[in-house]
């Protein structure tokens, strides 16, 4: 990118934008005034230890957590909760959510549907859309996550891999303008998680909008633009994915680095 | 002591009987259900976070759990009225008071259910776009009523028994059909055994389906 990146028309590129977002929970403050951007097909990487508010901020960003202040903008949509602010409605918040996707570390597929309802759900409940064009959907979508065979089996029978790739199709059914991911893979047992990055891998190259809180960093620096680093709900570091893993300038980036092996990720079983 | 048991009299009042059963019965399927309506608007108000709306039914809630039902339906037939300046018929005042009586416990037993739901639920349907209706009935209700099956149940069985009370406000229900017959027989043991008997034939079908269902839906 050249110089000329820094002005006005880079806000307009932006798909994410939070401006001093700030959260506590009682007297524990928990996002101290962040700001983020990321740019339309941007892939950013949110790391840091635990309890240092990455599924705090992510949950931000789809508003299932509100903010107490700050600006929140996805796509066109911005919710600004700096002081006056009237809180939104829940009408305003449902179709702020609409617009995002999220995916959860324990899946939170919907047990008493089959893995076609689950993915049918979202589009037929809330955007109305006709039931037999939302299974055509739903099926197109099973198929790219590699499940179309599961179409009609229960969550409770799929395997951890399976359910996270099931949830990813349910987010993407709602044809989300971002995709939120916390911790994907943490719950998945070490052989399924190639599985589930070969699905983001591919939604990186498709050029969908992204954020990850994870610990996967070969999967980060790999997949990612940008990575973030927080700690105690401030933004330590952020930079270029290889810059920030491979050559943090912080001290603290650097200690909470050294807790990971450097090692590559292994090729990702092809599933997707 | 002797004691000659018969029975066969009872078969010319078998009219008054099916008329009592069809009361009992049907007072339960219709305060059960209205029961349940209002257990479930307590139930959502007392989750939700409206003071104004909740303070005031949880109150009632409580009134109503902790007054016996007979109480409660000699108050509303008589004292009600006075209150309101509307008179009640022995049927309504009986159908208020079970309903009410029946959604205390309801609301429990459905307050109890939405929140053994996995949070994760809640947000899952969320970060669809769902609103707070369709999250409740596409969500966490369908999920909720499977687990509040058994104990609802369990409330219908009490639910039913509690119409005997009925006879009190001359409501003609079994009990108060017994009551008729005894009074014109003087044969109240046969009667009384007839009408326990019908009762455990009507509930004991019940229970087991209660006790069956708790099994199925325990794992
Ligand atoms: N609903 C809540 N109520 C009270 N405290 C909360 C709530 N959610 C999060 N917290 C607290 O906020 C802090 C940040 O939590 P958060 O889940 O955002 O951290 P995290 O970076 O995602 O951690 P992890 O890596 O363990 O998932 C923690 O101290 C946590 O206990
Ligand atoms: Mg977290």
């Amino acid at each position: 990118m050249s110089t000329s990146e820094a002005k006005a028309p880079m806000s307009d590129v932006a798909m994410i934008e939070l401006l001093h977002v700030k959260k506590s929970f009682g007297a524990v403050s928990v996002l101290k005034d962040i700001s983020l951007r990321v740019p339309r097909g941007g892939v950013v990487a949110l790391i840091g230890p635990s309890g240092s508010g990455k599924s705090t901020l992510l949950r931000c960003l789809n508003l299932l957590t509100i903010p107490e202040s700050g600006v929140i903008r996805v796509g066109q949509s911005t919710m600004d909760f700096t002081n006056g602010h009237k809180l939104p409605r829940d009408k305003e918040l449902a179709a702020f959510r609409a617009r995002t996707g999220m995916v959860f570390q324990n899946f939170n597929l919907f047990p008493h549907m089959s893995a076609m309802q689950n993915v049918m759900e979202g589009p037929v409940t809330v955007l109305k859309v006709r039931p037999d064009e939302a299974r055509k959907t739903a099926l197109a979508l099973l198929d790219k996550v590699g499940l179309k065979d599961k179409a009609d089996v229960a969550p409770d029978k799929l395997s951890g891999g399976q359910k996270q790739r099931v949830a990813i199709a349910r987010a993407l059914a709602m044809k989300p303008e971002v995709m939120l991911f916390d911790e994907a893979t943490s719950a998945l047992d070490p052989e399924l998680v190639g599985e589930v990055l070969a699905v983001v891998r591919q939604l990186a190259a498709e050029g969908m909008t992204m954020v990850l809180v994870t610990h996967e960093m070969a999967f980060a620096r790999e997949v990612a633009d940008t990575v973030v680093f927080m700690r105690d709900g401030v933004v330590v570091e952020d930079g270029p994915a290889r810059q920030v893993i491979d050559t943090p300038r912080e001290a603290a980036t650097r200690a909470f680095l050294s807790h990971f092996h450097s090692g590559r990720l292994p090729a990702a079983a092809a599933s997707a | 002591m002797h004691y000659e048991w018969s029975f066969g009299f009872l078969l010319q009042y078998s009219k008054l009987i099916g008329v009592g059963t069809a009361y009992t019965i049907g007072f339960t399927i219709i305060t059960a259900i209205t029961g349940f309506i209002v257990g479930c608007i307590v139930a959502i108000a007392s989750l939700s976070n409206m003071r104004l709306i909740s303070s005031p039914l949880v109150m009632l809630v409580e009134i109503f759990r902790c007054t016996p039902v007979l109480v409660q339906l000699v108050w509303i037939y008589y004292a009600l009225p006075v209150l309101i300046g509307v008179e009640l018929s022995p049927a309504v005042a009986a159908f208020i008071s079970l309903s009410l009586y029946g959604g205390a416990f309801y609301s429990e037993i459905i307050r109890g259910g939405i929140v053994s739901i996995d949070p994760g639920q809640w947000d899952a349907g969320r970060a669809l776009g769902m609103r707070r209706f369709d999250l409740m009935r596409r969500i966490v209700m369908p999920q909720a009523l499977k687990r509040m099956i058994p104990p609802l149940v369990n409330q219908a069985v009490l639910q039913l028994k509690n119409t005997s009370l009925l006879s009190v406000l001359a409501v003609p229900d079994l009990l108060y059909q017994g009551q008729l017959i005894t009074s014109a027989t003087y044969r109240p043991l046969e009667t009384y055994t007839m009408i326990a008997v019908i009762y455990f034939i009507i509930l004991f079908p019940m229970t087991r389906v209660a006790r069956v269902l708790e099994a199925r839906l325990a794992h």
